[in-house]
């Protein structure tokens, strides 16, 4: 399942590469909305918007596939969307953005961004199960 | 209307395989990242999936079009340096995506899939994009124009 939902992911972003000529990458759809060129806002809008709806679509199919799962506060949930939203804007990009098209275009660029996210995740990770116990 | 609903399509196409590859799930991004406990491998595969179908595409479509089928121009990243913008913004990215299991992407699909979880998550998260866009509004603003014209035009993903 793993594979089929990448390969469904590529082809999406391939899509948007072949009719948009635009990446893919969500932080950098989201952060263009914020920014002046207004002509330019509507598509992103809709792609968002695509993403959302694909969501409740599916969640009348497999509701559990939107399972938490994990024990985290409010406050640690508040940090954590803070922190990926200004992280991802500083850093120009994110799992999909860098991860998936970036390394996709051979991008050096991109693929330092991804050792480097995929490590902070791994240590985060680490400490909140290792060291406080899976809950924070 | 065909490029609005297209982007509308893109998305709900790539949010249908961010939930069919159990990206929507915080507990397997975290058993992802658990190298010491029991780590579950099988989110590297989304990544690969994804690359392996992009990667040709990409080079086949930027090397040998003239331009993309609805737009005049392909919108492509032009940085290259690797910049301590883009190390610390990562890092900080790769703290919350381990704190709270969900990127950009599945957190927008999670709230549409009711969890209240990235409901919280995704607020917080667009009240950080919208502060650090509109705080560099504010700086461009004042210089006169944006303090990195090709930062400012051009952004990896």
């Amino acid at each position: 399942m793993s594979t089929l939902g990448g390969v469904l992911i590529g082809i999406a972003a391939a899509g948007l590469l072949m009719f948009h000529g635009r990446i893919a990458g969500i932080s950098g759809i989201a952060g263009g909305i914020f920014r002046r060129q207004t002509e330019d806002i509507a598509w992103r809008v809709m792609f968002l918007v695509g993403l959302f709806a694909a969501g409740v679509a599916w969640s009348y199919f497999r509701p559990v596939d939107y399972a938490f799962g994990i024990e985290r506060s409010t406050l640690a949930l508040i940090v954590a969307g803070l922190a990926v939203g200004v992280g991802t804007q500083l850093g120009s990009g994110c799992t999909s953005g860098h991860g998936v098209c970036g390394i996709g275009r051979f991008s050096k660029r991109s693929t330092v961004a991804t050792v480097t996210f995929m490590a902070t995740a791994a240590i985060t990770v680490f400490v909140v199960n290792e060291v406080l116990g899976g809950s924070i | 209307m065909k490029v609005k609903l297209g982007a509308f399509l893109g998305g709900a196409v790539f949010g249908l395989g961010l939930a069919i590859a159990g990206m929507t799930q915080p507990a397997k991004i975290v058993g992802f990242f658990d190298f010491f406990g029991s780590w579950d491998p099988s989110l590297a595969f989304v990544m690969l999936g994804a690359t392996a179908v992009y990667a040709p595409v990409y080079r086949w479509a930027v090397r040998t079009w003239q331009r993309p089928i609805w737009a005049p121009a392909f919108s492509l990243p032009t940085l290259e340096d690797i910049d301590a913008k883009l190390i610390v913004g990562s890092a900080v990215f790769g703290v919350g995506w381990g704190l709270g299991g969900y990127c950009p992407g599945p957190a927008f699909t999670s709230v549409g899939g009711g969890s209240t979880e990235a409901l919280t998550f995704g607020a917080a998260m667009l009240v950080g994009v919208g502060a650090y866009q509109l705080f560099m509004r504010i700086r461009e603003g004042r210089s006169g124009g944006p303090v990195d014209p090709q930062a400012a035009a051009m952004i990896d993903g």
